[in-house]
């Protein structure tokens, strides 16, 4: 597990270019920084000044090398590589409220921002006019989207919202793609058909992702609970609450395994049956150093005694790598079905990289089927 | 005097029903849960049966209901039986619930404490610390984000 503490503000977003050797990131303003491997530390390559706002939301495009990123003064940018500089190009939104997520689709033809003006818009290069044009997904979203994820088919795209909804969508553009085969999630496809709604969940949705192949979608949300939905003339939810505080973002590593992570600051990892239609948890991703636990003196005994009216050992500092909340988790090899390394970003201003085997071998219980 | 004579009945109008930002708050179709059954609860503890009280009074949450009766009523039987218990049987009764049951535990918990009562703090803290060693953080997250209040 490498640890890498980037600056002493919340990372708010994260995003890796193709072969992982550098990273765009928001250190909690409106500049994007983008970091450059030198051999076991990062350094500051470029600054990408655009935004006015916060930058919510950013996405790495990896065959075309674009970045598209996004903000709460409610425009996006293009960036092209133009030599050694990044060139913006303005994406006009339509919307009136921030902008909170961004994703290139997986063809690279279209992206997705989510925004608390209650609609997604989903945006296509046009040609003729040398311009980026919208189109909005409105009905029946009620609050903020907080988070986006693409199914492989580059069709359907799946939304997590303030409205306790995880909704799958169509956003078919005539104009740039051919009309899709059909899925598990159904076979009519119009731009912005609702191919799947969500039941029972009562917070916000903070994370989803579809699975490598498409026909699972699990989300995280902030009543504590992760569900995972499969595709079927009927979806089937399964959902598991967790004792733990609210998850933030969710991945797939393999097609019955995620990895999700949140507010109690370490990865933890479920497991999804389909046959028998369970999801459990499967373990803790982070095993804090055996720290030696030295006995507490009569005098300590006291001490805790007098100041915390209790005589537990148990100490106030957190022993996970993170020390805040994990507010972003990205796959950094092996895709979504067999993941070999992923990373997470979050409040503390670090990026830890967990490695999947030596996980694996390190928590001697814990099964990635 | 001053009388007014232009048409006025737009005052009586509520703007905010017509806010198109308004969220409103989805009907759920499940039937209205008339509240645990009192009499049955009360039989129980008179017989000493402290574990199917427990379990009775727990059925029947009265979540779909907009009457406040209904809830002051269930909440009152389940006050009651938490109160009527041994410290020392809370732990197995705690055991003998699955995961919807803690949750549901604590939010009446939750909900008594909003309106304390001579003992019945002390009380709820000893079951709060039982149900939160079982259902842990996720289960009062589940209390405070819950749209379904009992």
């Amino acid at each position: 597990m490498a640890y890498h503490s980037f600056l002493l503000e919340p990372i708010s977003c994260h995003a890796w270019n193709k072969d992982r050797t550098q990273i765009a990131l928001c250190p909690n303003n409106h500049d994007v920084h983008i970091y450059k491997k030198e051999g076991n530390g990062w350094t500051k390559t470029q600054v990408l000044k655009e935004h006015n706002g916060q930058v919510t939301g950013i996405d790495w495009a990896p065959e075309s090398n674009r970045i598209v990123t996004c903000g709460t003064d409610r425009n996006a940018y293009v960036w092209t590589l133009k030599g050694d500089v990044w060139k913006p190009t303005l994406v006009i939104l339509r919307i009136n409220r921030a902008a909170r997520c961004v994703k290139w689709s997986p063809k690279e033809n279209k992206f997705a921002v989510g925004s608390g003006s209650r609609l997604i818009s989903v945006c296509y290069f046009e040609q003729e006019n040398d311009w980026w044009v919208c189109k909005h997904i409105k009905k029946p979203i009620r609050s903020t989207i907080l988070c986006l994820d693409w199914h492989p088919n580059n069709i359907l795209l799946a939304a997590g919202s303030c409205d306790f909804k995880c909704r799958i969508f169509s956003a078919y553009i005539k104009e740039v793609e051919e009309k899709p085969a059909p899925t598990p999630w159904g076979s009519k496809m119009p731009f912005g058909e609702v191919m799947f709604e969500s039941t029972g969940t009562a917070g916000w949705v903070h994370g989803v992702c579809f699975s490598e192949s498409g026909n699972r979608v699990a989300w995280a949300s902030h009543d504590s609970t992760v569900a995972v939905a499969e595709g079927g003339k009927t979806a089937v939810i399964t959902s598991l609450s967790s004792e733990t505080l609210p998850l933030l973002c969710v991945t797939f590593i393999t097609e019955n395994s995620l990895v999700a992570a949140g507010h109690d600051c370490y990865p933890a990892l479920f497991v999804y049956d389909g046959e028998k239609g369970t999801l459990t948890f499967g373990g803790k991703l982070d095993v804090p150093k055996q720290s030696a636990q030295k006995g507490l003196t009569a005098r300590e005994r006291f001490q805790n005694l007098d100041k915390k009216a209790t005589s537990d050992t148990k100490e106030a500092v957190l022993e996970s790598l993170h020390k805040n909340s994990i507010s972003q988790i990205s796959i950094l090899q092996g895709g979504k079905a067999k993941c070999a390394k992923f990373c997470t970003t979050g409040m503390d201003g670090g990026m830890a990289i967990w490695d999947v085997k030596t996980l694996e071998s390190a928590m001697k219980d814990l099964k990635i089927v | 005097m001053a009388k007014n004579t232009l048409p006025s009945r737009f005052r009586k109008v509520d703007v905010d029903e017509f806010d198109e930002n308004k969220f409103v708050e989805e009907h759920d179709e499940a039937t209205e849960q008339p509240g645990p059954d009192t009499g049955e609860v009360d039989n129980l503890i008179r017989q000493g049966d402290m574990m199917s009280a427990f379990h009775v009074a727990l059925r029947n949450p009265p979540i779909n209901s907009k009457n406040p009766v209904i809830k002051e009523k269930a909440q009152a039987v389940v006050l009651r039986v938490l109160t009527s218990f041994k410290s020392s049987d809370i732990e197995p009764a705690v055991k003998s619930l699955d995961s919807n049951g803690i949750d549901l535990l604590m939010k009446y918990v939750y909900k008594g404490f909003e309106k304390p009562s001579e003992n019945s703090s002390a009380v709820l803290l000893q079951w709060h610390e039982k149900a939160f060693a079982v259902g842990g953080l996720g289960s009062i997250v589940r209390v405070m984000t819950s749209r379904k209040t009992i």
